[in-house]
């Protein structure tokens, strides 16, 4: 049987293939160019509604262009120096870092602890792995909402429990560090269980005699977790690290929804927690549809989100650096 | 799994504190849903579910700002054909990568697998100018056409089909006469269904919970999706609490009813694309 595979592919002795080559020129085309076919659809739509639009909104950055558009001006760079010398604008740049330390710094090293926890033998393991996931199939803004309420400044479950041992309730709404650590609350929360499986799944790949001969060193379980698992982990860390900032740093349903009210786009009476995605939407969209002020804020955005997710990845190198020649094999090998 | 370390009951007790955590908002989402709307008054706050439940989903479906009713079918409509298309782009585009050879195939995977770190979401104002000329703002098309393909799904169906996809299978297939696409619908749609079956969960998921193009392309507020019925109940100058979160808790249930049915596999899909990414 084997033997027939290279010699003739379409040949099949089907009463009616009374034109063989036909079929056999036919199967050749369909080999060579079907694949093209196949992936086309992505490539299409992707190019139509992804990768256009974005490179498009840079054009549209370089005009004054309104909701009409019908004949936008063209006004070379003058959104960004607009942009450069607004006070809100900057005011949403500091708020999304802000947010997005406090929501990714603490997420991370809890997911890897979360792992740690559950890289072990134990009873109803699916249903571990289930409970900590659970907050990441909830819908972002139904938990945004729940949130906005637990963080209520007189009847909120935070601030009651705070009165509890003695805290003076906080304006979680209109104090800006309190909403930043608010919001960072409602990411961490949805996200830390999803980091913890994924570090899981790379920490079960770590052969245990690496643990092992650091036991017989005497390496206690903390030092071998930081020399060991940590180090062994860097590129499944990266990988975490650029998901987050690229997700983070475009922050949008979590802060819009935790305010309520007509003007919660400014998020908050004195734009306490606006991020930078807010300030482009309020911008672009109802009421004002300044376009092309709204692009320009998208594109420093998109900027914003190269710079750091290069600089948190040079960190981690950093970091880890010296502590093992090369961790990347097992990752490359799959590729 | 006799390699792993034995847990000691300091790991029970921190991951049930973990789990209370993790449970906790979503339980008292539902417990407020069933109260009455002076629940939200009191201190301390209620933990235990009341009696209301239903009279609250009355007055939310009668709620005449959310159009919530209309939000669900427009929700289950988009994430639906939505799935549907990203499930089988994928599949077939990924056997393609996975199976077929063909020039470029190297250059143009290391292009999808670009795409998936590209944050598309800023490109909504041309977006928004596009459908605009193409007369689609506030319908429901506006919605659906951006997310027909994802390169994540493609990465992964490629992934998964390198290995469960037998080659000799292809090839017998093709001696038997079978053009590429019958080898696609006879022997790599079968492989390919449990992957394809995770894949669908994680789109219907996300699609369901998208907010931001929704929330910019669709201003009708006659016709929303239901992330947008949501936002327009909690936006609203008359709070009504319980009303509210009722309406979180229905739009989250399709989503907790997915995972507890099919928990196991999404966690196995997650867990496997980690390692192989």
């Amino acid at each position: 049987m084997a033997l027939q595979l290279d010699a003739r592919p379409p040949g099949t002795p089907a009463p009616r293939a009374t034109r063989p080559s036909r079929a056999g020129r036919l199967s050749r085309i369909d080999a060579k160019y079907s694949p093209y076919l196949y992936i086309a659809p992505f490539f299409v739509i992707f190019a139509i509604f992804g990768a256009w639009p974005l490179a498009y909104t840079f054009w549209v950055s370089l005009h004054d262009w309104d909701l009409l558009g019908s004949n936008p001006t063209f006004i070379g760079a003058d959104n960004y120096t607009r942009l450069l010398a607004d006070s809100d604008f900057w005011h949403s740049v500091v708020n999304t870092l802000g947010i997005f330390v406090l929501s990714t710094v603490p997420q991370l090293l809890a997911a890897l602890w979360l792992a740690n926890l559950l890289n072990r033998q134990l009873r109803m393991r699916t249903g571990w792995r289930m409970t900590v996931l659970v907050p990441n199939v909830t819908s972002t803004a139904a938990v945004a909402i729940v949130f906005g309420v637990l963080f209520g400044r007189e009847f909120g479950m935070v601030n009651w429990l705070l009165d509890l041992v003695g805290v003076d309730g906080i304006e979680w709404k209109s104090n800006r560090f309190a909403s930043w650590v608010a919001i960072s609350t409602m990411v961490d929360w949805r996200w830390t269980g999803y980091n913890a499986l994924i570090f899981l799944a790379a920490m079960q790949a770590i052969p245990r005699d690496l643990y092992e001969a650091a036991a017989i060193d005497g390496a206690n379980r903390a030092r071998q977790f930081w020399t060991i698992t940590v180090p062994l982990l860097k590129p499944t860390i990266i990988f975490c690290v650029i998901i987050s900032t690229i997700g983070g740093l475009q922050l949008f349903t979590e802060p819009r929804l935790f305010h309520s009210g007509t003007n919660a786009i400014r998020g908050g009476p004195m734009r306490e927690s606006q991020t930078m995605t807010m300030y482009m939407f309020e911008n672009a969209f109802a009421p004002y549809y300044n376009f092309g002020y709204g692009s320009a804020v998208a594109w420093l955005l998109f900027a914003l989100i190269a710079i750091v997710a290069a600089i948190n990845v040079l960190i981690i190198r950093r970091l880890g650096a010296g502590a093992r020649p090369d961790t990347g094999k097992r990752k490359g090998g799959s590729r | 799994m006799s390699r792993l370390w034995r847990a000691s009951p300091l790991t029970y007790f921190a991951l049930v504190a973990a789990g209370v955590m993790s449970v906790f908002p979503i339980y008292w989402m539902f417990v407020v849903a069933s109260r009455s709307s002076d629940a939200m008054g009191q201190l301390p706050p209620p933990v235990t579910p009341g009696g209301n439940l239903g009279a609250n989903i009355a007055r939310l479906f009668a709620n005449t700002d959310a159009y919530f009713l209309t939000g669900l079918i427009n929700s289950a409509i988009v994430a639906i054909t939505v799935t549907v298309s990203v499930v089988f782009f994928s599949t077939i585009a990924g056997f393609a990568f996975a199976k077929l050879r063909f020039r470029g195939s190297n250059a143009l995977l290391m292009i999808i697998i670009a795409t998936m770190m590209v944050p598309t979401q800023l490109g909504v104002i041309p977006l928004y100018i596009l459908m605009t000329k193409l007369n689609l703002n506030d319908r429901l098309p506006a919605v659906i056409m951006p997310a027909l393909v994802t390169g994540f799904g493609v990465f992964m169906m490629r992934q998964y089909a390198g290995q469960a996809v037998s080659s000799e299978l292809i090839e017998a297939a093709r001696v038997d006469g079978c053009g590429t696409a019958r080898v696609y619908w006879n022997v790599v749609v079968p492989a390919l269904r449990p992957a394809a079956a995770v894949l669908g969960l994680l789109t219907f998921m996300t699609t369901w919970n998208d907010f931001l193009w929704p929330y910019a392309v669709l201003n009708d507020p006659e016709n929303p999706t239901v992330q947008l019925s949501l936002r327009a109940l909690s936006d609203g100058y008359y709070q009504d609490m319980s009303q509210v979160f009722t309406g979180t808790a229905i739009a989250t249930l399709p989503l907790l009813l997915v995972f507890v049915l099919f928990g196991r596999q999404i966690i196995g899909g997650i867990m496997e694309g980690a390692v192989k990414a």
